[in-house]
Protein backbone atom coordinates (compact mmCIF):
# COMPACT_ATOMS: atom_id res chain seq x y z
CA UNK A 1 0.00 0.00 0.00
CA UNK A 2 1.48 3.37 -0.71
CA UNK A 3 -1.21 5.53 1.00
CA UNK A 4 1.41 5.45 4.09
CA UNK A 5 2.93 8.31 6.01
CA UNK A 6 5.39 8.80 8.24
CA UNK A 7 4.81 9.52 11.50
CA UNK A 8 6.79 10.18 15.30
CA UNK A 9 5.59 10.12 18.45
CA UNK A 10 8.46 12.39 20.57
CA UNK A 11 8.23 12.73 24.21
CA UNK A 12 10.54 14.01 26.73
CA UNK A 13 11.81 10.92 27.94
CA UNK A 14 11.76 8.67 24.19
CA UNK A 15 10.47 8.40 21.11
CA UNK A 16 7.18 6.17 21.22
CA UNK A 17 6.79 5.73 17.38
CA UNK A 18 9.17 6.86 14.42
CA UNK A 19 7.77 4.88 11.50
CA UNK A 20 5.04 4.79 8.24
CA UNK A 21 1.74 4.16 9.26
CA UNK A 22 -1.51 4.44 7.05
CA UNK A 23 -3.60 6.23 9.75
CA UNK A 24 -3.71 7.97 13.27
CA UNK A 25 -6.54 8.96 15.44
CA UNK A 26 -5.66 11.71 18.15
CA UNK A 27 -7.55 13.82 20.22
CA UNK A 28 -6.92 17.75 19.82
CA UNK A 29 -8.49 19.78 22.47
CA UNK A 30 -11.19 20.45 19.61
CA UNK A 31 -12.01 17.05 19.30
CA UNK A 32 -10.60 13.34 17.56
CA UNK A 33 -9.37 13.91 14.33
CA UNK A 34 -8.37 11.10 11.85
CA UNK A 35 -4.84 11.37 9.91
CA UNK A 36 -4.75 10.02 6.61
CA UNK A 37 -1.92 10.54 4.16
CA UNK A 38 -1.40 14.12 2.48
CA UNK A 39 -3.22 15.58 5.07
CA UNK A 40 -3.24 19.59 4.84
CA UNK A 41 -0.45 20.87 6.86
CA UNK A 42 -1.79 21.84 10.19
CA UNK A 43 -0.73 22.43 14.03
CA UNK A 44 -3.23 21.94 16.72
CA UNK A 45 -2.51 21.29 20.52
CA UNK A 46 -3.86 18.00 21.88
CA UNK A 47 -5.64 17.11 25.29
CA UNK A 48 -5.60 14.01 27.21
CA UNK A 49 -6.52 10.70 25.98
CA UNK A 50 -5.59 8.07 23.67
CA UNK A 51 -4.08 7.52 20.48
CA UNK A 52 -5.11 4.88 17.59
CA UNK A 53 -2.59 4.12 14.99
CA UNK A 54 -3.44 1.82 12.26
CA UNK A 55 -0.90 0.25 10.42
CA UNK A 56 -1.49 -2.98 7.78
CA UNK A 57 -5.03 -3.32 9.66
CA UNK A 58 -3.58 -4.05 12.87
CA UNK A 59 -4.31 -1.41 15.44
CA UNK A 60 -2.56 -0.37 18.09
CA UNK A 61 -3.34 2.28 20.59
CA UNK A 62 -1.20 4.48 23.30
CA UNK A 63 -2.06 6.71 26.39
CA UNK A 64 -0.29 10.50 26.00
CA UNK A 65 -0.89 13.47 27.78
CA UNK A 66 -1.17 17.02 26.01
CA UNK A 67 1.49 18.28 23.63
CA UNK A 68 0.73 19.74 20.08
CA UNK A 69 0.55 17.49 16.70
CA UNK A 70 2.16 19.47 13.66
CA UNK A 71 1.19 17.84 10.03
CA UNK A 72 3.55 19.05 7.65
CA UNK A 73 3.97 17.66 3.67
CA UNK A 74 5.88 14.45 4.25
CA UNK A 75 5.91 13.78 7.82
CA UNK A 76 3.78 14.10 11.27
CA UNK A 77 4.98 14.66 14.79
CA UNK A 78 3.36 14.26 17.55
CA UNK A 79 5.02 16.04 20.28
CA UNK A 80 3.49 15.17 23.52
CA UNK A 81 4.29 15.39 27.45
CA UNK A 82 4.17 12.09 27.96
CA UNK A 83 3.46 8.70 25.63
CA UNK A 84 3.14 5.04 27.04
CA UNK A 85 1.65 2.20 25.07
CA UNK A 86 -0.73 -0.23 27.18
CA UNK A 87 2.16 -2.27 28.85
CA UNK A 88 4.02 0.43 29.74
CA UNK A 89 1.35 1.77 31.81
CA UNK A 90 1.67 1.14 35.58
CA UNK A 91 -1.36 0.70 36.66
CA UNK A 92 -1.06 0.88 40.46
CA UNK A 93 0.90 4.06 39.93
CA UNK A 94 -2.15 5.43 38.27
CA UNK A 95 -4.97 3.76 40.51
CA UNK A 96 -2.49 6.06 43.72
CA UNK A 97 -2.71 8.91 40.97
CA UNK A 98 -6.29 9.09 40.55
CA UNK A 99 -6.93 8.20 44.68
CA UNK A 100 -4.72 11.18 45.15
CA UNK A 101 -6.41 13.63 42.79
CA UNK A 102 -9.64 12.88 43.60
CA UNK A 103 -8.95 13.61 47.49
CA UNK A 104 -7.84 16.52 46.95
CA UNK A 105 -10.43 17.98 44.74
CA UNK A 106 -13.16 16.46 47.14
CA UNK A 107 -11.35 18.04 50.53
CA UNK A 108 -10.36 21.22 49.00
CA UNK A 109 -6.73 21.67 51.23
CA UNK A 110 -5.39 25.12 51.36
CA UNK A 111 -2.97 25.98 49.08
CA UNK A 112 -3.80 23.17 46.29
CA UNK A 113 -4.16 23.81 42.82
CA UNK A 114 -7.29 22.78 41.60
CA UNK A 115 -6.74 22.68 37.83
CA UNK A 116 -3.91 21.08 38.64
CA UNK A 117 -5.09 17.70 40.40
CA UNK A 118 -7.89 17.74 37.50
CA UNK A 119 -5.42 17.59 34.60
CA UNK A 120 -4.18 14.65 37.27
CA UNK A 121 -7.28 13.13 37.22
CA UNK A 122 -7.65 13.25 33.63
CA UNK A 123 -4.19 11.59 33.22
CA UNK A 124 -4.78 9.02 35.86
CA UNK A 125 -8.22 7.90 34.18
CA UNK A 126 -6.81 8.16 30.94
CA UNK A 127 -4.43 5.43 31.56
CA UNK A 128 -6.55 3.47 33.30
CA UNK A 129 -8.99 3.13 30.90
CA UNK A 130 -6.67 2.44 27.96
CA UNK A 131 -5.36 -0.56 30.12
CA UNK A 132 -8.49 -2.08 31.46
CA UNK A 133 -10.15 -2.28 27.91
CA UNK B 1 60.91 19.83 51.66
CA UNK B 2 65.00 18.70 52.64
CA UNK B 3 64.41 19.16 56.17
CA UNK B 4 62.00 16.51 56.74
CA UNK B 5 62.62 13.68 58.79
CA UNK B 6 61.81 10.10 57.52
CA UNK B 7 58.26 10.54 59.96
CA UNK B 8 57.03 13.52 58.58
CA UNK B 9 57.74 12.58 54.90
CA UNK B 10 56.27 9.34 56.29
CA UNK B 11 52.89 11.02 57.62
CA UNK B 12 52.59 12.98 54.53
CA UNK B 13 52.45 10.48 52.14
CA UNK B 14 49.43 8.63 54.10
CA UNK B 15 47.82 12.12 54.11
CA UNK B 16 47.93 12.29 50.43
CA UNK B 17 46.94 8.65 49.85
CA UNK B 18 43.94 9.18 52.11
CA UNK B 19 42.95 11.99 50.00
CA UNK B 20 43.74 9.94 46.37
CA UNK B 21 41.50 7.73 48.03
CA UNK B 22 38.53 10.15 48.11
CA UNK B 23 39.45 12.11 44.55
CA UNK B 24 39.67 8.20 43.24
CA UNK B 25 35.99 7.25 44.66
CA UNK B 26 34.14 10.89 43.37
CA UNK B 27 35.99 9.60 40.10
CA UNK B 28 34.05 6.19 39.97
CA UNK B 29 31.12 8.04 41.32
CA UNK B 30 30.71 10.49 38.91
CA UNK B 31 31.51 8.30 35.88
CA UNK B 32 28.93 6.25 36.50
CA UNK B 33 26.64 9.40 36.89
CA UNK B 34 27.88 10.48 33.69
CA UNK B 35 26.82 7.69 31.86
CA UNK B 36 23.53 7.92 33.62
CA UNK B 37 23.61 11.46 32.92
CA UNK B 38 24.72 10.50 29.02
CA UNK B 39 21.88 8.03 28.13
CA UNK B 40 19.09 10.55 29.34
CA UNK B 41 20.71 13.37 27.68
CA UNK B 42 20.27 11.45 24.46
CA UNK B 43 16.43 10.23 25.01
CA UNK B 44 15.89 13.89 25.85
CA UNK B 45 17.70 15.56 22.66
CA UNK B 46 15.23 14.35 19.83
CA UNK B 47 12.54 16.32 21.70
CA UNK B 48 14.51 18.98 22.59
CA UNK B 49 15.16 19.82 18.97
CA UNK B 50 12.17 18.88 17.22
CA UNK B 51 10.33 21.21 19.82
CA UNK B 52 12.86 23.82 18.60
CA UNK B 53 12.55 23.10 14.74
CA UNK B 54 9.10 22.91 14.61
CA UNK B 55 8.57 26.25 16.88
CA UNK B 56 10.50 28.06 14.40
CA UNK B 57 8.90 26.67 11.14
CA UNK B 58 5.50 27.66 12.68
CA UNK B 59 6.43 31.65 14.29
CA UNK B 60 8.20 31.72 11.14
CA UNK B 61 4.70 31.10 8.62
CA UNK B 62 2.95 33.13 11.43
CA UNK B 63 4.50 35.90 10.46
CA UNK B 64 2.05 39.08 11.44
CA UNK B 65 0.37 37.46 14.46
CA UNK B 66 1.04 39.61 17.09
CA UNK B 67 1.76 37.76 20.43
CA UNK B 68 3.11 38.80 23.85
CA UNK B 69 5.91 36.49 23.60
CA UNK B 70 7.06 37.01 20.35
CA UNK B 71 6.84 40.96 19.75
CA UNK B 72 10.10 42.86 21.44
CA UNK B 73 9.73 45.54 23.84
CA UNK B 74 12.15 48.03 24.81
CA UNK B 75 14.63 46.65 27.20
CA UNK B 76 14.87 47.96 30.38
CA UNK B 77 15.40 44.58 32.80
CA UNK B 78 17.15 41.33 31.46
CA UNK B 79 16.25 38.09 33.49
CA UNK B 80 18.79 35.18 33.32
CA UNK B 81 17.74 31.61 34.33
CA UNK B 82 21.26 30.52 35.05
CA UNK B 83 22.30 26.66 35.41
CA UNK B 84 24.94 25.27 37.80
CA UNK B 85 25.70 22.95 39.95
CA UNK B 86 24.96 22.46 43.79
CA UNK B 87 28.08 21.31 44.47
CA UNK B 88 31.87 22.32 43.74
CA UNK B 89 34.99 20.18 42.81
CA UNK B 90 33.40 19.68 39.13
CA UNK B 91 37.31 21.72 37.33
CA UNK B 92 35.95 24.61 35.45
CA UNK B 93 32.45 23.84 35.36
CA UNK B 94 30.58 26.40 37.75
CA UNK B 95 32.97 28.92 36.92
CA UNK B 96 32.74 29.21 33.72
CA UNK B 97 28.90 29.71 33.86
CA UNK B 98 29.19 32.43 36.02
CA UNK B 99 31.59 34.06 34.01
CA UNK B 100 29.97 33.59 30.83
CA UNK B 101 27.04 35.08 32.17
CA UNK B 102 29.39 37.82 34.08
CA UNK B 103 30.52 39.27 30.66
CA UNK B 104 26.95 38.77 29.16
CA UNK B 105 25.07 41.04 31.51
CA UNK B 106 26.87 44.44 31.17
CA UNK B 107 24.97 46.03 33.80
CA UNK B 108 24.01 44.54 37.55
CA UNK B 109 21.17 47.13 37.95
CA UNK B 110 19.36 45.93 34.69
CA UNK B 111 19.90 41.91 35.27
CA UNK B 112 17.66 39.69 37.11
CA UNK B 113 18.76 36.22 37.75
CA UNK B 114 16.89 33.43 38.40
CA UNK B 115 19.74 31.02 39.86
CA UNK B 116 19.13 27.14 39.47
CA UNK B 117 21.77 25.25 41.29
CA UNK B 118 23.77 26.18 44.38
CA UNK B 119 27.00 27.46 43.48
CA UNK B 120 25.28 30.16 41.05
CA UNK B 121 22.98 31.62 44.05
CA UNK B 122 25.70 31.73 46.67
CA UNK B 123 27.87 33.62 43.96
CA UNK B 124 25.18 36.20 42.99
CA UNK B 125 23.73 36.42 46.25
CA UNK B 126 26.85 37.16 48.06
CA UNK B 127 27.39 39.91 45.54
CA UNK B 128 23.67 41.56 46.12
CA UNK B 129 22.15 40.57 42.35
CA UNK B 130 18.86 40.81 41.90
CA UNK B 131 18.02 37.37 42.38
CA UNK B 132 14.79 36.60 41.55
CA UNK B 133 14.06 32.52 42.30
CA UNK B 134 16.27 30.36 43.36
CA UNK B 135 16.00 26.46 42.24
CA UNK B 136 18.39 24.18 44.14
CA UNK B 137 19.75 20.41 43.45
CA UNK B 138 18.97 20.64 39.63
CA UNK B 139 21.19 18.18 38.22
CA UNK B 140 19.80 14.99 40.46
CA UNK B 141 17.67 13.42 38.22
CA UNK B 142 16.06 16.40 36.50
CA UNK B 143 12.11 15.98 36.11
CA UNK B 144 10.28 17.98 33.44
CA UNK B 145 8.38 19.27 36.15
CA UNK B 146 10.69 20.82 37.91
CA UNK B 147 11.83 23.03 34.36
CA UNK B 148 8.11 23.78 34.00
CA UNK B 149 8.14 25.69 37.80
CA UNK B 150 11.60 27.36 36.39
CA UNK B 151 9.29 28.52 33.12
CA UNK B 152 6.57 29.38 34.78
CA UNK B 153 8.54 31.42 37.19
CA UNK B 154 10.28 33.44 33.94
CA UNK B 155 6.95 33.94 32.38
CA UNK B 156 5.62 35.52 35.27
CA UNK B 157 8.42 38.05 35.48
CA UNK B 158 7.90 38.83 31.69
CA UNK B 159 4.24 39.06 31.88
CA UNK B 160 4.63 41.26 34.52
CA UNK B 161 7.06 43.45 32.70
CA UNK B 162 9.80 42.95 35.42
CA UNK B 163 11.90 41.45 32.49
CA UNK B 164 11.86 42.46 29.13
CA UNK B 165 14.21 39.64 27.40
CA UNK B 166 15.00 36.31 29.32
CA UNK B 167 18.20 34.43 28.89
CA UNK B 168 19.42 31.14 29.89
CA UNK B 169 22.55 30.31 30.82
CA UNK B 170 23.91 26.73 30.85
CA UNK B 171 26.57 24.47 29.48
CA UNK B 172 26.41 22.18 26.41
CA UNK B 173 27.60 18.85 26.54
CA UNK B 174 29.16 18.58 23.21
CA UNK B 175 31.34 15.19 24.16
CA UNK B 176 32.69 13.38 27.60
CA UNK B 177 35.51 15.62 27.70
CA UNK B 178 34.15 18.82 25.96
CA UNK B 179 31.89 21.37 27.43
CA UNK B 180 30.62 24.33 26.29
CA UNK B 181 28.73 27.49 28.10
CA UNK B 182 25.97 28.89 26.20
CA UNK B 183 23.88 31.78 26.46
CA UNK B 184 20.47 31.22 24.44
CA UNK B 185 17.40 33.66 23.87
CA UNK B 186 14.03 32.42 25.17
CA UNK B 187 11.95 35.77 25.34
CA UNK B 188 10.70 37.46 23.49
CA UNK B 189 11.14 35.05 20.75
CA UNK B 190 13.42 35.15 17.77
CA UNK B 191 12.75 33.98 14.75
CA UNK B 192 15.74 31.65 13.28
CA UNK B 193 16.08 33.53 9.50
CA UNK B 194 16.82 30.61 7.88
CA UNK B 195 13.70 29.11 8.60
CA UNK B 196 12.12 32.19 8.28
CA UNK B 197 13.66 32.26 4.60
CA UNK B 198 11.78 28.85 3.13
CA UNK B 199 8.93 30.46 2.12
CA UNK B 200 5.98 27.26 2.63
CA UNK B 201 4.09 26.17 -0.72
CA UNK B 202 1.11 25.93 1.53
CA UNK B 203 -0.22 27.50 4.25
CA UNK B 204 -0.45 25.84 7.76
CA UNK B 205 -4.02 25.58 9.60
CA UNK B 206 -4.01 26.66 13.02
CA UNK B 207 -6.56 24.41 15.08
CA UNK B 208 -8.59 26.47 16.43
CA UNK B 209 -6.33 29.44 16.19
CA UNK B 210 -2.60 30.62 15.61
CA UNK B 211 -2.88 32.73 18.86
CA UNK B 212 -4.26 29.89 20.82
CA UNK B 213 -1.67 27.53 19.17
CA UNK B 214 1.03 29.50 20.10
CA UNK B 215 -0.94 30.34 23.42
CA UNK B 216 -0.03 26.86 23.82
CA UNK B 217 3.48 26.07 22.20
CA UNK B 218 5.79 28.98 23.36
CA UNK B 219 4.97 28.09 27.16
CA UNK B 220 6.10 24.75 26.10
CA UNK B 221 8.72 25.56 23.87
CA UNK B 222 10.33 27.38 27.03
CA UNK B 223 10.00 24.81 29.21
CA UNK B 224 11.39 22.11 27.24
CA UNK B 225 14.42 24.25 26.76
CA UNK B 226 14.74 24.88 30.51
CA UNK B 227 14.84 21.14 30.68
CA UNK B 228 16.94 19.95 28.05
CA UNK B 229 19.31 22.82 29.30
CA UNK B 230 19.23 20.86 32.59
CA UNK B 231 19.84 17.94 31.21
CA UNK B 232 22.67 19.00 29.19
CA UNK B 233 24.36 20.84 32.10
CA UNK B 234 23.15 17.76 34.37
CA UNK B 235 25.65 15.60 32.05
CA UNK B 236 28.38 18.87 31.77
CA UNK B 237 28.36 18.49 35.52
CA UNK B 238 29.28 15.03 35.75
CA UNK B 239 31.78 15.32 33.17
CA UNK B 240 33.35 18.04 34.44
CA UNK B 241 33.52 16.65 37.70
CA UNK B 242 35.27 13.13 36.35
CA UNK B 243 37.74 14.99 34.75
CA UNK B 244 38.92 16.87 37.52
CA UNK B 245 38.80 14.08 39.89
CA UNK B 246 40.90 11.80 37.33
CA UNK B 247 43.52 14.94 37.39
CA UNK B 248 43.44 14.74 41.11
CA UNK B 249 44.14 11.51 41.76
CA UNK B 250 46.87 11.49 38.94
CA UNK B 251 48.39 14.49 40.53
CA UNK B 252 48.27 12.21 43.91
CA UNK B 253 50.04 9.26 42.60
CA UNK B 254 52.39 11.49 41.13
CA UNK B 255 53.48 13.30 44.57
CA UNK B 256 52.87 10.03 46.65
CA UNK B 257 56.00 8.61 44.25
CA UNK B 258 57.87 11.76 44.65
CA UNK B 259 57.38 11.23 48.25
CA UNK B 260 58.82 7.83 48.25
CA UNK B 261 61.25 8.25 46.52
CA UNK B 262 62.20 11.34 49.25
CA UNK B 263 61.19 9.17 52.29
CA UNK B 264 63.81 6.26 50.80
CA UNK B 265 66.50 8.49 49.97
CA UNK B 266 66.27 9.60 53.49
CA UNK B 267 65.93 6.24 55.18
CA UNK B 268 69.34 5.26 53.34
CA UNK B 269 71.04 7.94 54.63
CA UNK B 270 70.02 7.33 58.03
CA UNK B 271 71.23 3.57 57.48
CA UNK B 272 74.45 5.36 55.63
CA UNK B 273 74.94 7.18 58.91
CA UNK B 274 74.59 4.44 61.43
CA UNK B 275 76.53 2.04 59.33
CA UNK B 276 79.22 5.28 59.61
CA UNK B 277 78.96 5.35 63.16
CA UNK B 278 78.74 1.46 63.62
CA UNK B 279 82.25 1.55 61.76
CA UNK B 280 83.96 4.58 63.31
CA UNK B 281 83.06 3.25 67.09
CA UNK B 282 84.57 -0.10 65.97
CA UNK B 283 87.41 1.74 64.51
CA UNK B 284 87.82 3.70 68.05
CA UNK B 285 88.09 0.02 69.78
CA UNK B 286 91.29 -0.54 68.02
Amino acid sequence: MSSKFHLQVIAPDKILLDEEIDKVIIRTTTGDIAILQDHIPMVSPLSIGKMTIINDGNKREAAFASGFIHIDLNKTVIMTDAAEWPEEIDLERAKKAKERAEDRLKNEYENIDLVRAEIALSKALNRINIVQK
Amino acid sequence: MAGLGMRDIKRRIKSVNSTKQITKAMELVSSAKLRKAKEHLEKTRPYFNMIGETINEIVASTKGVKHNYITPRAVEKTGYIIITADRGLCGGYNSNVIKTAISHLEDKERASIIAVGQRGRDYFKKRSFDLDGEFLSPSENPTYSYAHNIGELSRELYKQELVDEVYIIYTEFISTISYKPRVVKLLPLEVNEEAAVKEREERMTYEPSPEAVLDYLIPKYIDSMIYGAIVESAASEQGARRVAMESATDNAEEMIDSLKLQYNRARQASITQEIAEIVGGAEALK
